[in-house]
């Protein structure tokens, strides 16, 4: 558009505001951190450089590591269990007349849910004597009649489960708008040849839904990283760092510890994590990969 | 024949797959009503079931003990007041994005994107000692301006992907009629917006509401407090009073399901359009 190109500075007026306020909030401070994190401040006091100190003790961290190791299961839970279940599930959608809307709705409805929700509703439900606990030992299993939450052999995939459930419903409305744009002459054109249910899921449906499928995986792979809400509320990272986090580790180290200096080597470690990914899926998009 | 046969056996499987998953979305959630509306002596004997007695009055008696009106009013202040700035500062930035394109304007386009993806735990910190230098911890106000800035990428791409699609015809008339940029905003751009600015709206409304991690730090004073962070707290306070809990629960997941009923699709093309936490 020419025509406002003479009023360069009043369009500047428009984008200032958001600028200045997301530098302020966000911008400015993740720059702080970034320079932070070669200090060894604790939040008073003076500021001493100490190069990479920190991120030396960060990779001699145990516990870190173990929160590293439970980010990377909780990734990989999430790029299998929730995406396996609303592939089927928005697939099946597709097949069905009545009650699309239905189901769709109420899929989606716990992703609309706040994570105090969430967790208080399975807090409750894996209740060892109040919730499905005692329904279990009434019936004689009693081996399911304990929390998984305190467990240090299940607590990481009962939190995982928990958001996983709210999670869910949102990946089935993404495939389904892909899956809505198939043209149905390849359905059909597959029912002649005599395809089964799942050769025309296989070879129609996922190759056409590539670009959300991909869209997906690459949020999931982002949003693991910065998982909190979920493993403070309900175990706070335990038993036994059983089910910490980085997340949650870091704010431990920031606001109970105010180890300054620290905490943000471990948020600028994630952040260049974050960048590496959103590069690689920028750099598969120029390859061409269509996405 | 054998092949309509066939198709509706697979038809009715598929419901009943669909339907397995839909009760394990839905009856977690009918089991919180039920418990909301159960007295406390029963959790003992019927834990999961629907409840012998209704009993309300653990509503009224959760809103007293909890002081809910203050707490309500807290979320409703933080909610208002975060859609109108947000919506503010992003529409003007949409607009801008979308209809003006001054120079250099790709930079703040990708500066925005950039901003989305970063973790918070990366600026939480010394975000939290900069609100404290500045006497903005423990205010609404501080928490309204950080939840702009979460929001306002998101939003200003929303707006801008909008606004883009306003013909450029309606501008350029209104230029010739003499109308100044101000007024091309103001007039033309954004009456014909408003889909957007309710979908917009909604989208930032609901996450202010469930915002967890910046209500938690940078509000510690009770009084302050939003609907999140006091139901957190309540489940510590009253841990084996189930009904008051549940019933603290309802109140803050209501508002919710109301609106998601009357605005399902803005809900669900907003939320799924990329870009936001949940």
């Amino acid at each position: 558009m020419k025509i406002f190109s003479n009023k360069n500075f009043v369009a500047w007026y428009f984008v200032f505001p958001v600028a200045f306020i997301h530098l302020f909030v966000i911008g400015i401070p993740s720059l702080a951190s970034l320079a932070l994190c070669l200090t060894d401040w604790r939040g008073l006091g003076e500021i001493n450089y100490i190069g990479f100190e920190n991120f030396i003790e960060l990779f001699d961290d145990r516990y870190l590591k173990k929160a590293i190791i439970n980010n990377v299961i909780w990734t990989i839970a999430f790029l299998t269990v929730p995406v396996g279940i609303a592939l089927t599930c928005a697939y099946l959608l597709t097949g069905i007349k009545r009650g699309q809307m239905f189901f769709r709705l109420a899929f989606f409805f716990p992703y609309m849910l706040a994570s105090v929700i969430n967790c208080q509703i399975w807090k409750y439900l894996f209740h060892p004597i109040h919730g499905l606990g005692g329904f279990f030992e009434r019936i004689g299993w009693d081996f399911l009649a304990v929390s998984p939450f305190t467990m240090k052999s299940t607590s990481l995939f009962a939190v995982a489960f928990v958001d996983g459930w709210h999670f869910w419903g949102f990946l089935v409305v993404i495939y389904l708008t892909g899956m809505y744009q198939v043209d149905n002459h390849l359905y059909e054109a597959a029912d002649i040849e005599g395809a089964t249910k799942f050769q025309k899921f296989r070879y129609i449906t996922l190759p056409m839904i590539r670009p959300v499928f991909v869209f997906s995986i690459m949020i999931i792979i982002i949003w693991s990283v910065p998982v909190f809400d979920y493993v403070y509320i309900l175990t706070g990272g335990g038993p036994a760092y059983s089910s910490e986090v980085i997340a949650n580790y870091m704010y431990s180290q920031a606001f109970e510890r105010f180890d300054v200096g620290y905490s943000s080597a471990i948020g600028t470690l994630m952040f260049f994590y974050v960048m590496i990914i959103v590069a690689l899926f920028g750099l598969f998009r120029k390859a061409g990969w269509d996405i | 024949m054998i092949v309509a046969k066939y198709r509706s056996r697979e038809v009715i499987s598929n419901y009943i797959i669909l339907i397995i998953f839909a009760l394990i979305a839905i009856l977690p959630l009918a089991v919180l009503i039920f418990n909301s509306i159960k007295p406390q002596m029963e959790f003992g004997v019927n834990p999961l079931g629907p409840p012998s007695e209704i009993r309300f009055e653990n509503f009224s008696e959760a809103w007293v003990k909890g002081e809910y009106a203050k707490v309500f009013f807290n979320s409703l202040k933080l909610v208002a007041g975060s859609v109108l700035l947000c919506l503010a500062v992003s529409l003007a930035a949409g607009f801008s994005l979308a209809k003006l394109n001054p120079k250099g304007s790709a930079i703040i386009a990708v500066y925005l994107l950039v901003g989305i993806s970063i973790p918070a735990q990366l600026y939480i910190v010394p975000l939290f000692l900069l609100w404290k230098e500045i006497h903005l911890l423990n205010t609404h106000i501080g928490l309204i301006i950080i939840y702009t800035a979460l929001n306002a990428p998101f939003a200003t791409f929303l707006i801008r992907s909008y606004m883009i699609r306003l013909p450029d015809e309606l501008f350029e008339a209104a230029r010739l009629d003499g109308a100044n940029t101000f007024q091309l905003f103001f007039r033309v751009a954004l009456p014909l917006s408003w889909p957007v600015i309710l979908t917009a709206g909604l989208i930032i409304a609901l996450a202010v509401w469930n915002e967890f991690l910046f209500a938690l730090t940078f509000i510690s004073e009770e009084g302050f407090k939003p609907m999140a962070t006091i139901l957190f707290a309540f489940q510590w306070r009253f841990e084996n009073n189930y009904a008051l809990q549940s019933a603290s629960a309802i109140m803050m997941v209501a508002p919710v399901a109301i609106l998601f009923m009357l605005f399902q699709r803005r809900f669900i093309s907003g939320l799924t359009s990329g870009g936001l936490k949940g």
